[in-house]
């Protein structure tokens, strides 16, 4: 009796939560699958035909779907590298005891705390402006010629800033994940001649391995929808050159004011990104069992 | 001999550990310095480090030709308001979660985090033309309801795995002592509750505060946050550089320091337990 009671008093209290997350997930997605295949204009009034799948057709030959793909996934790619070998080296460093630890561990997240828009602005601005940055001051003490970062290499400029905010991120998970090895076995191995090398090879790196996989699949859920960094810094140009899939979609739909293209590129968007997210909530459900 | 070593790597490690962090940090310390010069020393060439006049002209000037508090408060409201709505209507959930669960509740969890797996321009379409149909472009109360949907799958996840931890005993207890529902609730299960909320509810205004994706899409003027706020320095004409720094070090000084007081939860809460 008392069960039965709690079983539907719990329901009850985890209605709201179910019901709202259910109407948010399900009803935009619907409407946009619903768009895509339309021939719907904001500009142009009337009747929204059903076209089938033109606008899957016309978004995936479009050369700068593919670009923006390639856009997508080197972003993505570039910074997971960067933050995730950076990461392990931070944290094998912060892991040290040294003067002034706490300090520096909480310079080294800080950047992780700052708005997106922010980030992009100080770095399109002041360090890498040709003229006035300080990346040109830097390279003209060097003797070499400045470049334009955001207009000769965008994809390269972006991907630097975004890992500049992630780096914080994975090297604190890193070394949470560090912190929890057991000293004795690191210590074990020391006694029986394995040089710090080997020592990281075959002990510190397999017990990171779990902690670099969540690394990996959050940070990509993440960086699969980039927008600000691009939207501020170079609105996806010059041309279309850091134009991601994200950045695509949102102008597709609010500078062409193309709904039913945009929901098809939206539709694409959603499927990729659930083919990581099926991998991420494995790991996670695994994870709740032990 | 041993201790000579430790010494040594000891000095080792604290030069190598502060040229990473001062350096990962710079970007944010040139920003602090540049809002103190003026225009014309913010892009001096070779650059100023320390030695300029030192103004606090540009934060009287970002507040008085952007109304700078205006955003301020529209970003305080938009990131504590769906913040606190959302843990009003996850603290039951979790709850219940944690304390009575049945088969399905896992399989719930998972079904939560998976909606927070899908793209935003996913949504982008349908909830621009509602929101442009039903008058809420630029509303406070529709980005709000926004951020906190997308945050609320976050924050039933971090409330649940600190619930977890509270030993189920001690309720069995008090209800053998005969408590009620609400005394239970009230006397036994809020006090040892209130630490994983404030957690919860602090790494959730931070997130918030720095959402850039429908805020950026969202709003224009009159509920801009910071975040929107900020993205209007982007327009190539002329060089505001120490402006662009007064507004910045305003937007993200408070979020910073709660940043570093949340430290051990970030990690928690954003690998929703996988990692701790």
């Amino acid at each position: 009796m008392a069960t039965l009671h709690t079983r539907a008093s719990a329901r009850l209290m985890m209605a709201p939560s179910v019901i709202l997350l259910f109407v948010w997930m399900v009803v935009p997605l619907a409407m946009t699958l619903y768009f895509s295949f339309l021939s719907y204009n904001l500009l142009t009034p009337g009747a929204h035909n059903f076209i089938g799948f033109l606008n899957y057709s016309y978004f995936l030959t479009d050369p700068a779907f593919l670009m923006a793909i390639g856009n997508t996934l080197l972003l993505v790619i570039g910074v997971l590298l960067i933050t995730v070998i950076g990461g392990i080296l931070l944290a094998l460093v912060l892991d040290q005891p040294f003067w002034g630890q706490g300090i520096v561990r909480l310079l080294v997240i800080a950047p992780f705390f700052v708005m997106p828009t922010v980030s992009a602005l100080v770095w399109k601005n002041m360090l890498m402006n040709p003229v006035y940055g300080l990346f040109a001051w830097i390279a003209r003490g060097l003797g070499i010629t400045p470049i334009d970062w955001l207009a000769d290499v965008p994809l390269f400029s972006i991907t630097l800033i975004v890992a500049w905010q992630w780096l914080p991120f994975a090297t604190l998970i890193l070394l949470t994940a560090l912190q929890s090895l057991d000293g004795e076995q690191k210590e074990a191995a020391e006694m029986d001649g394995a040089g710090a090398v080997s020592r990281f090879i075959y002990i510190v790196l397999p017990h990171l391995s779990r902690a670099i996989t969540v690394v990996i699949l959050i940070q990509t859920i993440f960086l699969l929808s980039i927008f600000a960094e691009i939207l501020v810094t170079t609105n996806g140009g010059p041309g279309i050159q850091s134009t991601n899939l994200t950045y695509l979609v949102y102008a597709q739909a609010l500078l062409q004011f193309d709904v039913g293209g945009a929901s098809a590129g939206g539709i694409i968007a959603v499927i990729l990104a659930n083919i990581v997210g099926i991998f991420l909530i494995r790991l996670i459900g695994k994870n709740l069992d032990r | 001999m041993a201790r000579a070593i430790n010494t040594r790597s000891k000095i080792t490690f604290t030069i190598v550990g502060w040229l990473c962090g001062l350096l990962l940090f710079f970007p944010i310390l040139w920003t602090f310095l540049t809002s103190f010069k003026t225009e014309g020393d913010a892009i001096a060439n070779p650059p100023y480090f320390l030695f300029f006049h030192w103004t606090l002209e540009n934060y009287i000037e970002v507040q008085a030709r952007s109304d700078y508090l205006h955003h301020f408060l529209n970003s305080v409201t938009i990131s504590v308001g769906s913040t606190v709505i959302g843990l009003i209507i996850a603290v039951p959930a979790a709850w219940a979660m944690a304390f009575s669960p049945t088969k399905h509740t896992k399989d719930v969890l998972m079904w939560m985090l998976s909606t927070k797996m899908m793209p935003a321009v996913g949504a982008l379409i349908p909830i621009y033309l509602i929101f442009r149909d039903w008058g809420l472009l630029d509303s406070r109360i529709g980005l709000t309801a926004i951020v906190m949907l997308i945050n609320l799958p976050i924050i039933v996840w971090m409330l649940y795995t600190y619930f977890r931890e509270i030993p189920g005993e001690i309720l069995e207890a008090a209800r053998m002592d005969g408590a009620s529902l609400a005394k239970e609730i009230i006397y036994v299960l809020t006090p040892m509750a209130v630490p994983g909320i404030a957690s919860t509810l602090l790494l959730n205004i931070i997130l918030a505060w720095n959402e850039a994706f429908w805020t950026l899409n969202l709003s224009t003027s009159k509920a801009a946050p910071l975040t929107t706020f900020i993205a209007s320095y982007s327009s190539p004409e002329g060089l505001f550089w120490a402006k662009l720094s007064a507004a910045s070090t305003l937007a993200i000084a408070p979020i910073l320091i709660m940043g570093w007081f949340s430290q051990k939860q970030l990690v928690r809460g954003l690998t929703f337990g996988a990692v701790k």
